[in-house]
């Protein structure tokens, strides 16, 4: 199982991101739940919420604590939320900024071994580039893709396509897949397990 | 073939499906998805024909499902909460009348405090009121018990709640298989009334009945709640010959017909359930579960049979009934009567609590060593109560409950108390 949270606030995207995620696992015959916090669905509100996804069906239905992966869509959460919350030694985190680790105070959050992977990825300035609107999610998703392996960038793209059609669609999935093209991708599908030799680059195949 | 869809969706092309008449609606969260998508599937011409009414409250929504389907309409509405309680006074009529209607629950919490998180307070609050109640753990369950529920209530001619977990099941975006809609066709019948108001027959119908045979026509209420016993798996063995997949039903065991320790639930908290009683299977536990699709009628003797291999029973259930405790538990312990069976209620998941994993297995653990009380309020803050018994105990002007502990847990500033 491989269990993804996104941070964000409402109105960026946040619920559509897990659900997207969901459906580019489904493209690929697996199993995916997606489900937002509820309660909080106030514009500019933190908003949290989770995927998972597996070979075989998923029945649990508790609130993701130790994702393998977080990801944060607004970096102005950073200081405010506990984003980092359950992350484990193994877990992968996806930041959206155009500002490297260090000038957002993240230096540590690796080279301390507290996570696995940490990439800062310029979501929202790719959605603006290839979009036209600064809505950071596809590009985020193809990150994640990249990233982890979890899924292709191309059922990001599909699950994108199913849900947006015409230019959004498009310009959508071009970002998703110029974010995954930022991110060294990683060798296999699920987290790295043997995670502590800090931040590594993987090998793998390009999706684009 | 499959899809990766949100529980609302699923339900609302599922009741699609199901072709009813007349569906009417005020929304309420977190059921407003299912009639909403419903509402466009009747504009757009794709549920044809279909009269969707917006109404300016529950209570108008029940009075046309009632007129709807008194018409000989096959109708459907759905709500949630304080929704269902300002409907109460219509359910007991529709149930009363015997009209078939098919209601989705999206259970949620009642205030006070306000909370529009998942439980089962307002389904539970609504059990006596003489409809049928059914409660689904999954997405796909909730999609096949709609089919079924239909088919259900025209048999008896009497409604047909289907709880399903507000947030949990219904934002809840998972794979699930709709129902096939010729197939649909062919597992309900055309709805053939058994009372119609016809100006070409005219009846009466909702007489006023006075002590001479109030109790027979109440009578008549439960002896047709309690053939639906026979009825409920009739129809989910005829929805799993037709559809290929188990769904509903009275109850439904996991692993446990050696379990010495069995939880009994309601609704989507199961699925969590199962995967804890795997892992302690793994480490040698004898512990299964139970899950209870349907509340009422109440399936005292199928209950009986499903538990009575156990030595603990813990029944866990996201309602509490103020002044006594559990709700299922009561049920439970009356269908073991006689047994040497020790059932403990566990409060769980009020007002949308998570019901975590650890928790639940912990409370496993303490079933199987027997050192579980009587009733327990899962991941109770003790703290936090026992500081504003404190503060009763302390003085008069005490102040509201929940305003106090909010600030406690520095949910709220604490202004103007420095």
């Amino acid at each position: 199982m491989f269990e993804t949270r996104f941070h964000g606030r409402g109105g960026q995207g946040v619920v559509t991101s897990a659900e997207l995620l969901a459906v580019a696992a489904f493209q690929e015959g697996r199993h995916a739940q997606a489900f937002p916090s509820f309660g909080s669905e106030r514009t500019g509100a933190p908003v949290v919420s989770f995927c998972r996804i597996d070979d075989r069906p998923i029945r649990t239905r508790e609130p993701i604590s130790a994702p393998d992966a977080v990801i944060i869509i607004d970096p102005t959460l950073l200081h405010h939320v506990d984003v980092f919350s359950g992350l484990t030694p193994g877990s992968q985190v996806l930041v959206n900024s155009s500002r490297s680790a260090e000038e957002l105070g993240l230096g540590d959050l690796c080279s301390s071994h507290r996570v696995a992977r940490l990439q800062v990825v310029p979501a929202t300035e790719l959605a603006r580039r290839y979009l036209g609107r600064p809505l950071p999610n596809a590009a985020l998703l193809g990150a994640l893709a990249a990233m982890t392996g979890i899924v292709a960038v191309d059922s990001v793209a599909a699950a994108i396509f199913e849900r947006f059609s015409g230019e959004v669609g498009q310009g959508n999935a071009r970002a998703a897949y110029a974010a995954a093209e930022l991110v060294p991708p990683s060798s296999g599908r699920a987290a790295p397990e043997e995670a502590p030799g800090g931040p590594t680059v993987m090998a793998g195949t390009s999706h684009a | 073939m499959p899809e990766q869809l949100e529980g609302s969706q699923a339900v609302a092309r599922t009741v699609a499906a199901c072709r009813p008449e007349v569906i009417c609606a005020y929304p309420i969260s977190p059921q407003t998805h299912i009639v909403e998508a419903l509402s466009r599937l009747v504009k757009s011409g794709a549920l044809h024909p279909c009269e969707f009414v917006n109404v300016e409250s529950e209570y108008a929504a029940m009075s046309v499902a009632i007129g709807a389907s008194a018409t000989g309409a096959r109708a459907y509405t759905a709500t949630a909460s304080q929704g269902l309680l300002y409907m109460a006074e219509a359910l007991y009529n529709a149930s009363g009348l015997g009209l078939p209607i098919v209601m989705t629950v999206a259970n949620r919490a009642i205030g006070a405090p306000i909370n529009i998180w998942n439980d089962h307070s307002d389904s539970m609050s609504q059990r006596d009121s003489g409809w049928i109640q059914l409660y689904v753990e999954s997405n796909q369950e909730a999609a096949d018990v709609h089919v079924q529920a239909f088919r259900i209530a025209e048999a008896l001619s009497l409604p047909v709640m289907v709880c399903m977990d507000g947030f949990i099941l219904t934002h809840a975006v998972e794979r699930v298989e709709l129902p096939d809609p010729d197939r649909v066709d062919a597992f309900l019948p055309a709805f053939e009334p058994r009372q119609l108001l016809d100006p070409s027959a005219p009846v009466t119908i909702g007489a006023m009945v006075g002590p001479e045979a109030y109790t027979e026509v109440r009578y008549l209420a439960h002896y047709k709640q309690m053939q639906a016993l026979d009825l409920i798996p009739e129809v989910a063995a005829a929805f799993q010959q037709a559809f290929g997949r188990a769904s509903g039903g009275l109850l439904r065991p996991y692993r446990s017909s050696d379990a010495e320790t069995i939880v009994v639930a309601l609704g989507s908290v199961l699925g969590t359930i199962e995967d804890c009683v795997d892992q302690l299977r793994d480490d040698g536990h004898r512990i299964g579960a139970v899950g209870l699709r349907t509340f009422r009628p109440w399936p005292a003797e199928e209950v009986r049979r499903a538990l009575e291999g156990a030595r603990h029973v813990i029944v866990l259930e996201k309602a509490l009934s103020v002044g006594i405790g559990g709700i299922v538990a009561q049920n439970v312990h009356r269908a073991l009567e006689g047994l040497p069976i020790t059932v403990h209620t566990v409060i769980a998941g009020l007002g949308g609590r998570p019901i975590t994993m650890a928790s639940l297995r912990s409370l496993c653990e303490r079933g199987l060593a027997g050192t579980l009380p009587d009733t327990t309020f899962l991941d109770l803050e003790e703290a936090l109560v026992d500081a504003e018994i404190g503060r009763m105990r302390g003085g008069r002007r005490s102040g509201p409950h929940a305003e106090n502990m909010l600030r406690d847990v520095g949910t709220v500033g604490a202004a103007g108390l420095t």
